[in-house]
């Protein structure tokens, strides 16, 4: 099989994890690789539970299943570690990376006995404090490029301005605050 | 089986494409006249012209001369409805069987 | 040249939609195909096409008003899914039977009940007879490509037929993947302009379309319909070489993967057989001879071109997203080993029903079919012919 990185996001309903999914699978598309970046669709209801997926691979990726074995998981509400297994079939030579203001040591108790790597970032306060607004997506989405090493932290900060350029031309306060936001999370995120 | 005139012999091969008809006013063609039980038959000289029967007909199937008078039906398409025979107020329409 | 992209299954779609700039697109929303008409409801709304979108009040009407385009003389397109194709049923044969080329994005998903939205094939499985050629497309390249191709084979005017593009809904269909687009000009070259041979704003030469046909020209004109899907083969042949020359994918009445040396094979359609040629790379590596057969042209069956790549195998699987129920197997068994019978001896076939109602297909259980296979060949022996793969048995 061919060597495919894959991810695994859980947020809620409205949280953006469809998103992140995709924006993470963009990103990679914008260093030269071959991606899929996709939800487990359902009755998507704001705030329930869901999951999304994200492959990344030098080579054309045919399997189309969901993602049972990630390479990462990446949780966007810590709340979620009380009601779903977001470690189920993580690959323990991987990692989980929690937006939590809590410590990797203080998560580890709630990730039913996890062996691989703990990171958490508090994407939270650095999406309130650099976007103005509670969008962890963004943060989220440099930390587990950060964590998983898919491409430099440059290549990324050139990417995403880039992307965010051409999405908020007329907004130019927005692409500041994101990244601003990127920034600070590269360098946040806790456990590495 | 075939009933009455019409006799189809076009093989499938010689059949248009969704049995398509490649002309216009082919209803023509079909001649429904033999389907009566009763004929209309014209009285001229209790006919008015008032042209009531003619707006009826719901076959065309009495035509209108050069003259704009009628002369009787076209006996080919009629099928003995006798809608003309029930309008005309001049009792110029009788019937007979066919 | 080529446009790299990343686009889900139907947004590649509504791309090749406005990239062949059809007259007229009538549609009604359905998950998971509503992205279609969605789409391309704006980029009519932007004019970047010229095409008259109708936004009808059924999916009877969508097809009934492509139908209506058609004859006219137009080019008309439409997608749809499940309960919405169902919807469409009486229609699809009068398209077909007037020879009227529309293009369809047939996003696959369950039919209901019970009630689900997901991907399985019982609905396009259920119009296999609807005289439609129907094509079916493993990623959204596929989508994307066949879609641009169905237009050239149905419009051909030895065809002169409607074509479904048939893909796995979500899975396909909301997937964002890696994608190679055509230019604009490049696709609107490849399909042509459309020059009907008959239509029925032709005023210099009068037509009617749909005529009464009774036991006396009924059957002549079923017989000439079946003879006429039967033929289109070759130009699904000539479309894909002419496909090949412009973007260098190959295509043909379906994908041989490894089917060289292959023993054990499995015969598939759509999304699942990407899953399934990763199964076959892991058994190839242990020296075990797999191959798989992917069905890209369902509608006409090609019979006599299956029976040859498979005559080799001393076991197949042929897997079915949709059931017959019936006790004798799913649709694609029944037509592949009926293809079989009487042109090739010793080949030991069974059947799986997979993935029903968006079950999902994990590379562990095309495992579990390529072992039973296997297992078929050490012993000689067929357990099981019907068989589910992934249900919870008690």
């Amino acid at each position: 099989m061919s060597k495919v990185v894959e991810v695994r996001w859980h947020g809620r309903g409205g949280q953006g994890a469809k998103t992140a999914s995709e924006l993470l699978a963009a990103a990679a598309f914008n260093t030269g690789k071959y991606v899929q970046g996709f939800p487990e669709y359902g009755p998507e209801r704001m705030g329930a539970p869901i999951a999304a997926f994200t492959r990344i691979s030098d080579e054309q990726i045919r399997i189309h299943s969901n993602i049972y074995e990630p390479n990462f998981v990446v949780v966007i509400d810590e709340t979620l570690l009380d009601c779903v297994n977001v470690t189920a079939g993580l690959k323990e030579d991987g990692a989980i990376i929690v937006n939590t203001s809590k410590t990797p040591d203080e998560i580890k108790p709630s990730l039913e006995g996890y062996k691989g790597k703990v990171c958490t970032i508090d994407a939270r306060t650095i999406a309130e404090e650099c976007i103005g607004r509670n969008i962890p997506n963004t943060p989220m989405l440099a930390a587990i490029i950060k964590v998983s090493g898919v491409m430099s932290d440059d290549e990324f900060f050139n990417d995403m301005e880039d992307s965010l350029k051409k999405k908020f031309a007329n907004k130019p306060q927005v692409i500041d605050g994101n990244m601003k936001a990127i920034k600070r999370a590269v360098s946040e995120v806790n456990g590495i | 089986m075939n009933i009455g005139k019409t006799v189809a012999t076009q093989t499938w091969q010689e059949m248009t494409h969704g049995s398509h008809v490649f002309k216009a006013g082919s209803a023509a063609e079909f001649q429904t006249g033999d389907w009566r039980s009763h004929k209309p038959v014209w009285i001229s000289e209790k006919c008015k012209q008032c042209m009531l029967c003619v707006l009826v007909c719901p076959d065309s199937s009495i035509p209108v001369n050069a003259e704009g008078n009628i002369e009787g039906f076209d006996y080919d398409y009629c099928k003995g409805c006798l809608v003309c025979k029930a309008i005309c107020p001049f009792k110029a329409i009788e019937s007979e069987e066919a | 040249m080529a446009i790299r992209d990343k686009l889900s299954g139907n947004e590649a779609v509504s791309i090749a939609m406005k990239q062949i700039n059809p007259d007229v697109v009538a549609a009604y929303p359905i998950t998971p195909s509503t992205e279609v008409p969605q789409y391309f409801s704006q980029y009519a709304a932007d004019g970047l096409v010229d095409t008259e979108f109708v936004a009808v009040e059924s999916e009877h009407s969508a097809m009934s008003a492509c139908i209506g385009a058609q004859a006219a003389g137009g080019r008309s397109m439409t997608a749809t899914s499940a309960q919405g194709l169902a919807l469409m049923w009486e229609m699809l044969y009068i398209a077909s039977s007037y020879r009227l080329p529309i293009t369809m994005a047939t996003i696959n998903r369950a039919l209901s009940g019970p009630i689900n939205i997901h991907c399985d094939h019982s609905d396009s499985m259920g119009a296999r007879d609807s005289g439609w050629i129907q094509i079916y497309s493993e990623n959204n390249q596929e989508a994307y490509d066949n879609f641009i191709q169905a237009v050239r084979i149905g419009e051909h005017p030895d065809v002169m037929l409607p074509v479904m593009d048939c893909f796995d809904g979500f899975i396909t269909s909301h997937k964002v993947e890696n994608i190679l687009l055509m230019e604009d000009e490049e696709v609107k070259k490849f399909v042509g302009k459309y020059n009907p041979p008959y239509h029925l704003m032709d005023k210099a030469n009068p037509m009617s379309m749909g005529p009464l046909s009774l036991p006396m020209y009924y059957f002549e004109s079923k017989r000439q319909q079946a003879e006429v899907m039967k033929n289109c083969i070759k130009v699904i042949e000539e479309v894909a070489a002419d496909f090949e020359k412009v973007t260098g994918r190959k295509y043909g009445l379906f994908e041989e993967y490894k089917m060289d040396d292959a023993e054990v094979a499995i015969v598939i359609i759509n999304s699942t057989a990407g899953t399934a040629k990763e199964v076959v790379d892991k058994l190839r590596s242990q020296g075990v001879k797999a191959g798989l057969l992917k069905i890209r042209v369902y509608r006409p069956f090609p019979v006599e071109q299956i029976v040859k790549a498979l005559s080799g195998c001393k076991a197949i699987a042929v897997m079915d997203r949709a059931d017959s129920m019936n006790g004798a197997g799913g649709p694609l068994f029944t037509d592949v080993t009926s293809a079989m019978y009487g042109r090739v001896e010793g080949v030991k076939a069974i059947n799986y029903i997979y993935g029903l109602g968006g079950r999902d297909v994990k590379v562990d259980d095309i495992e579990v079919v390529y072992n039973e296979l296997l297992e078929i060949v050490k012993t000689g022996k067929v357990k099981e012919v019907f068989n589910y793969l992934g249900v919870r048995e008690g």
